[in-house]
């Protein structure tokens, strides 16, 4: 174990795929830039040659593309995208085709390629370069949907991302790029479809995603000194999402926040709501509480930002509007 | 890194076109404009007073500046990330641009949009993108509906040298072509496309090519020179408005600092300081300055004093921004729809 930031796990990830496993290579823009991806494609280059470390033209729909056309030939490739602003451009092959394809085919070719996608945002950057899309990929049937919160889980989801026989995206954060902690220094899995129990609690539950994990977990500690005992879960997989570990928490508390930061409606947040509305619609105390971006494309200005973008201040207030 | 296709020829050449004096000055006060706002903003990031990320067009003015003064006011004008030149070089007022820079309410977004999506329909432009290729179809588009009318309003679209990787950009020649749309596409080569050279992402150097071959018309012009771009422009214009298609002019030009200012990328390794001080050589304002006095068009005096207008200008626009408010959070939400209750 070493301590370890969350975009030198992502590093780490890579440089093990590649070195264990002779199907894996990374294709993206920007792949030896020293801005496009922050520090999580560093140095690779250098230990796999060109060949496999594959920097391109702005071309997005042909990359994509092309990384889906290799995987159905059994390589297991990774396509980054710089932010997920310019990831629309590559839409058809992901949907009409990468996702589709298994089925439509009756199972006869299977398409294992990971699609990361890099939610790059704040410092006024405006609408076309802050967009955290995850829940307009959850709506689309063939895709598995992943993203971590913590360097464990931007490791060991990159892994399993990879292993997965199915097309998975990949979806890291760059404001959490500096957070760190413990991380395995071998090669390991972080099953997908598994949520995790980032705080146990007894009053309510709190499910956050991306970077509202870390926020309902200060929320959750600054609640605890006002009596209210929060429990906070990080679904880490969105699809499949692990909806027993969310209904059996809410089943206890009573109680749920959805910390969700994507544009609120028919989102991610929508679906969990309609689950928990669905299955424990007697047992709830009161209703669900929503912490979301505005329906509202993103502005520039740091004073709008601020408005705009949640944190656990957010988390805070909607926990109190329930007692 | 540079390889052949980086090195400069030699300076830009001048000849005397028979413009009015007037024109001339012109065509210097609107490139020093942009040269003295680009700087400014280049030393205002580094004091950590703009945070919206800057692309800066330094190195680049005479393009802007050469095909505007082709364009009627109210022909249409769309950009990229890079694009304060193209904004000032139309027209689109100074001090909101500033002011959208430094995030504030008075800026021509509203503090919505900072840098890279400024606007000012009164001049033609309808918003700049940057998504890189997302301003070709909607380009496009405006084109069409001056086809529709019957109108004489053209339409002009600036792209860098890596928008052609993009399908967009070939959709988008295609169809201007194929229905002999009013617009010119004006490419900006300059040799770079963020962290990657030309020829490391494509085989040829042929951009124009690939526009003749949807059906274009092709023109060169050297890009660090206003006159030569103006001639080019004037002649894409004519077959535009005559109603005889679209037409690309590539301009081969330089951005002097990096990608994303204000450093100039030699220490990350991007680029070297010998390539980037043989295209400081060819300045396009020097060149031209000098070109202008020589003929004694104009007194060395009064380009300086050209010079020091437009630094007065800029400052002026700076202290403006700088007692503007920032926009209200309470508004956040406004303006997502025209209409009732916003
Ligand atoms: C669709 C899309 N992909 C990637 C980017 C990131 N990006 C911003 S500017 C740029 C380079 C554009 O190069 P070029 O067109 O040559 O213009 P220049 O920056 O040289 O003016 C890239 C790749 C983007 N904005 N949009």
């Amino acid at each position: 174990m070493t301590v370890i930031s969350y975009a030198k796990a992502i590093n780490e990830a890579h440089r093990q795929l590649l070195a264990t496993d002779e199907r894996v290579f990374l294709i993206g823009q920007g792949v030896e830039s020293p801005w496009c991806v922050g520090t999580t494609t560093l140095g690779l280059v250098e230990q796999f040659g060109t060949t496999r470390v594959i920097d391109t033209p702005i071309s997005e729909l042909a990359v994509t593309g092309s990384a889906i056309g290799a995987a159905m030939t059994g390589m297991r490739p990774i396509v980054f995208h710089p932010r997920m602003d310019f990831m629309y451009l590559a839409l058809d092959p992901i949907i009409n085709h990468c996702a589709s394809w298994h089925y439509m085919f009756g199972g006869a070719v299977n398409v294992p390629v990971t699609i990361r996608g890099i939610v790059n945002r704040g410092n006024e950057q405006a609408a076309q370069h802050s967009q955290s899309p995850y829940s307009l990929y959850c709506h689309v049937p063939g895709l598995k949907v992943v993203a971590p919160a913590s360097p464990y889980d931007a490791k060991g989801l990159l892994v399993a991302a990879v292993r997965d026989d199915n097309p998975v995206l990949y979806i890291d954060d760059r404001w959490l790029y500096q957070t760190e902690e413990e991380v395995p220094d071998e090669i390991y899995e972080v099953p997908l479809g598994k949520g995790k129990i980032c705080r146990e609690g007894a009053d309510v539950t709190v499910v956050a995603v991306s970077y509202l994990v870390k926020e309902a977990m200060t929320a959750a500690a600054e609640l605890a000194k006002q009596g209210i005992s929060v429990e906070v879960i990080d679904p880490r997989t969105l699809k499949p999402l692990d909806t027993d570990l969310i209904l059996s928490s809410v089943k206890k508390t009573g109680r749920l926040v959805i910390a969700d930061p994507d544009n609120p409606i028919c989102s991610l947040g929508d679906h969990i709501s309609s689950l928990v509305y669905g299955s424990l619609f007697g047992s709830l105390k009161t209703s669900i509480q929503r912490v979301n971006l505005p329906d509202c494309p993103v502005p520039a200005s740091t004073s709008l930002e601020k408005a705009y973008f949640p944190n656990y201040q957010s988390i805070i207030a909607a926990v109190k509007r329930m007692f | 890194m540079s390889g052949s296709i980086n090195c400069p020829p030699q300076p830009p050449q001048f000849r005397n076109d028979g413009l009015r004096p007037d024109e001339h000055r012109k065509l210097l006060a609107t490139m020093m404009r942009i040269r003295v706002f680009e700087e400014r903003i280049a030393d205002l990031v580094l004091e950590k007073k703009i945070i919206t990320p800057c692309h800066l067009y330094t190195g680049q003015e005479a393009v802007a500046t050469g095909v505007c003064h082709a364009l009627n006011s109210d022909d249409y004008l769309f950009g990229t990330h890079r694009s304060h030149g193209h904004y000032l070089a139309k027209g689109g007022n100074l001090k909101a641009a500033m002011a959208e820079i430094f995030g504030r309410a008075t800026g021509c977004s509203k503090g919505r949009g900072g840098s890279m999506h400024l606007v000012a329909p009164e001049v033609g432009i309808l918003g700049t993108s940057s998504i890189v290729s997302g301003s070709m179809s909607i380009s496009v588009g405006t084109a069409l509906a001056e086809s529709i009318r019957g109108s004489q309003r053209i339409t002009v679209v600036f792209h860098g040298d890596g928008v052609p990787e993009e399908g967009s950009w070939h959709e988008s020649a295609n169809l201007a072509a194929v229905k002999r749309l009013p617009i010119i596409f004006v490419c900006e080569n300059n040799l770079y496309c963020t962290h990657l050279a030309l020829d490391k992402r494509r085989v040829h150097d042929n951009i124009p090519e690939m526009a003749k071959a949807h059906g274009f018309k092709t023109l060169a012009a050297d890009g660090n020179n206003v006159l030569e771009v103006l001639a080019a422009a004037r002649q894409a214009v004519k077959t535009a408005r005559a109603g005889e298609g679209p037409t690309l002019i590539e301009c081969r030009t330089y951005r002097w600092r990096g990608h994303v200012g204000p450093n100039y990328d030699v220490d990350l390794g991007l680029r070297d300081q010998q390539e980037i001080d043989a295209w400081k050589d060819r300045c396009p304002i020097k060149h031209f300055g000098n070109f202008l006095v020589d003929e004694k068009i104009m007194t060395r005096a009064e380009v300086d004093k050209v010079w020091q207008e437009a630094c007065a200008e800029v400052e002026q626009a700076i202290s403006y921004s700088l007692a503007s408010p920032y926009p209200d959070a309470a508004d956040v939400t406004k303006n997502v729809y025209r209409g009732a209750g916003q």
